[in-house]
């Protein structure tokens, strides 16, 4: 019996980008029309990929769980990939942010420097690995080769402002892969596996001297997945280095800041749930005051900046901030909402990186000295004549592709950002059945995070005003199609966020559902047989 | 044993973090990879001590747990190893071009003001 083709769907996304990228590196640079069309076909392929898992998942297989074994080594002995609902949405994700990226540096950035679309390539291999992996060290392997590639991308179009934020930036996660390191070390030496659902399923068992061995070697680990997703005090790295790196590069960073809040969430959700003895609920309220501290921190750092690239890293922040308070409050009905709030504020986030460069080209350098001199000096500027003269085009969708930016990142209405925000409120609220009612930490969450939407439009709307009716602008910008289509496209898929709330909750529901039943993987991966070798069949 | 190890892999961790507070780049770039040697010995004891001990099983033989070593850490180190030194010569070069850009080895990319 061979193994239906449709199983193997489950490692193209790590398999695909990884022989495109290495195909790619021997090619030179001046053939960027070839490099760039199969990088664009390997994108095209991995959102099909992820699409047809998406409903492989949702319709097919058993539970929603199908674990894929590397070299067919059954479950807890080789290393096993999951496809689950969550990990194709996230897959889904991926390949829509990198087409958009991929397009925008289609007529500059891609261009400019070596090796562009070779580590492109390696960093959606790194990515898509870390959502699909249900191996610990396979998960580190991962990381490894998405940051190695993201430092290569950081630095691309080198110049002294992005070789200064690269020596932060790598040596903070040089730092923080050690301690990954020596957390799957702890939870090897106290458990014996690695495998996320083996581990989940000895847990409960283990002795008290074990235990606490064993949820040392967990924060440990946790503290490199959080520098990575930015919570506070480890975050401050995050808006030097998004500030300083290319438009394309920096939207593919807003995903990786949230791969960590994701892998939080699973391996909480997975070996510390509700029914898992004495190691119950460890660490979530960590988490969730340790997200709501991010949030503030964000937020102060939104309204003291006035560049948008900064600007964008601290809203990063905040976003991913709330995700992780989200993680730590320990409701299953606000994971849900918590999960289309990760979506739409990946999407908006990355979109306002894009946006970012076209922004900055109607800034011109006097502008930009002005608002500096207004700020020291207050100075009251006479407004020149109006001329009467109509907006052009390029001016009337930068300012309102900014405008819709901002208030999905803010969260007010009528797109996804106030969906997503209304969801976990709408959860605080009602806890569901068998949850105790919102106490003092459920109204702090909410106070924040409504004071962190009411701080990021002040902040966007100073930048707007200044920028779009303050500015003293010559003439309008000069935009690149392939420039403002994947832009357009972002704000499209918001739209078709909000439009389309329903059917992508249900999904959601469905899918944050399975992540609170840890015997479900328990089952599905180490109970799937491993596929009977070519002796065994002809016997 | 295990207190000389534990010791040693403390100390050279130890020796690691004083180095990466330091200001110059090389002395970062140095305890950077101090503290990387100090977390490979550290997988590696944990798969328990052991003197004598193959991680193979000799053929012919009933494997027995007892007298063989774990293999599953000494196959991590052996991949850490390889991702740490890849990750640290390309901080290097990143290092290399820093120097050379700012016409400084401080990690700031700028000299303090005395």
């Amino acid at each position: 019996m061979s193994l239906d083709w449709t199983r193997h769907l489950v490692i193209v996304p790590i398999l695909l980008p990884l022989l495109c990228g290495a195909l790619l590196a021997p090619l030179t640079e001046g053939r960027h029309r070839l490099k760039f069309a199969a990088a664009y076909v390997s994108v095209c392929g991995l959102l099909a990929t992820a699409l047809a898992l998406v409903v492989f998942t949702d319709t097919r297989w058993p539970g929603g769980v199908q674990p894929y074994f590397a070299a067919n080594w059954a479950a807890p002995f080789g290393i096993a990939l999951v496809a689950d609902r969550l990990s194709a949405l996230m897959l889904v994700l991926t390949a829509l942010l990198a087409l958009a990226a991929l397009h925008y540096a289609q007529p500059r950035w891609g261009r400019i420097g070596v090796h562009f679309h070779s580590l492109f390539q390696f960093l959606l291999m790194g990515i898509n690995g870390a959502f699909l992996t249900h191996d610990l060290f396979n998960l580190f392997v991962f990381f490894e080769v998405m940051l190695a590639a993201s430092y290569g991308l950081v630095l691309h179009g080198y110049n002294v402002a992005r070789l200064r934020a690269s020596m932060q930036y790598i040596a903070v996660n040089l730092a923080a892969s050690l301690l990954f390191l020596i957390g799957v070390a702890l939870v090897y030496a106290t458990t014996g596996t690695l495998n996320m659902a083996d581990l989940a399923r000895r847990v409960g068992a283990l002795a008290p001297h074990s235990l606490g061995l064993l949820q040392a070697g967990v924060a440990v680990m946790a503290l490199a997945f959080l520098a990575k997703g930015a919570m506070w005090p480890l975050g401050f790295w995050l808006p030097t280095t998004y500030a300083a790196a290319s438009p394309p590069v920096a939207a593919m960073l807003v995903l990786m800041t949230k791969v960590g809040a994701y892998v939080v969430l699973r391996i909480w959700l997975l070996v510390f749930p509700e029914s898992a003895g004495a190691a119950a609920r460890f660490g979530y309220d960590a988490l969730l005051w340790g997200g709501m501290a991010t949030i503030v921190f964000g937020a102060a750092g939104m309204l003291a900046t006035d560049t948008l690239g900064r600007m964008a890293g601290y809203a990063a922040i905040v976003s991913s901030g709330t995700l992780l308070a989200v993680i730590g409050y320990g409701q299953p009905a606000l994971v849900k909402a918590g999960l289309y709030y990760f979506v739409a504020s990946t999407i908006a986030l990355s979109a306002f990186m894009l946006l970012g460069e076209l922004v900055d080209r109607i800034r011109t350098p006097a502008a930009a000295v002005l608002a500096l001199t207004a700020e020291a000096y207050a100075v009251e500027d006479t407004p020149a004549e109006p001329k009467g003269r109509g907006v052009p085009a390029a001016m009337a969708f930068l300012s309102l592709a900014f405008a819709a930016c901002a208030l999905m990142i803010a969260g007010l209405p009528p797109l996804s950002g106030f969906v997503a925000k209304f969801g976990m409120f709408h959860a605080l609220v009602n806890p569901g059945q068998g949850m105790p009612p919102i106490g003092a930490r459920g109204w702090t969450l909410m106070a924040l995070v409504i004071a962190s939407g009411l701080v990021a439009i002040v902040s966007l709307m100073r930048f707007g005003v200044r920028t779009f009716w303050a500015a003293d602008i010559l003439g309008p910008p000069r935009l690149h199609a392939a420039e403002v289509l994947p832009v357009a496209a972002l704000l499209a898929v918001s739209v078709l966020l909000t439009v389309q709330a329903e059917p992508v909750y249900r999904y959601l529901a469905r899918a944050g559902a399975d992540l609170h039943r840890p015997g479900l993987y328990i089952d599905r991966v180490l109970g799937t047989p491993p596929v009977p070798g070519p002796a065994a069949e002809a016997r | 044993m295990e207190i000389v190890l534990s010791l040693a892999i403390g100390i050279v961790f130890g020796s690691g973090i004083w180095l990466v507070l330091r200001p110059r780049s090389f002395q970062v770039l140095t305890g950077l990879m101090l503290m990387s040697y100090a977390v490979n010995l550290f997988i590696f004891a944990m798969g328990r001590l052991s003197l004598d001990q193959p991680p193979l099983t000799p053929v012919g033989t009933v494997p027995d747990p007892a007298v063989l070593a774990d293999p599953v850490p000494q196959a991590l180190v052996l991949t850490a190893i390889v991702i740490g030194f890849a990750t640290t010569a390309l901080y290097l070069v990143v290092m290399i071009g820093a120097r050379g850009l700012s016409g400084t080895d401080h990690v700031d990319g700028e000299e303090p003001e005395t």
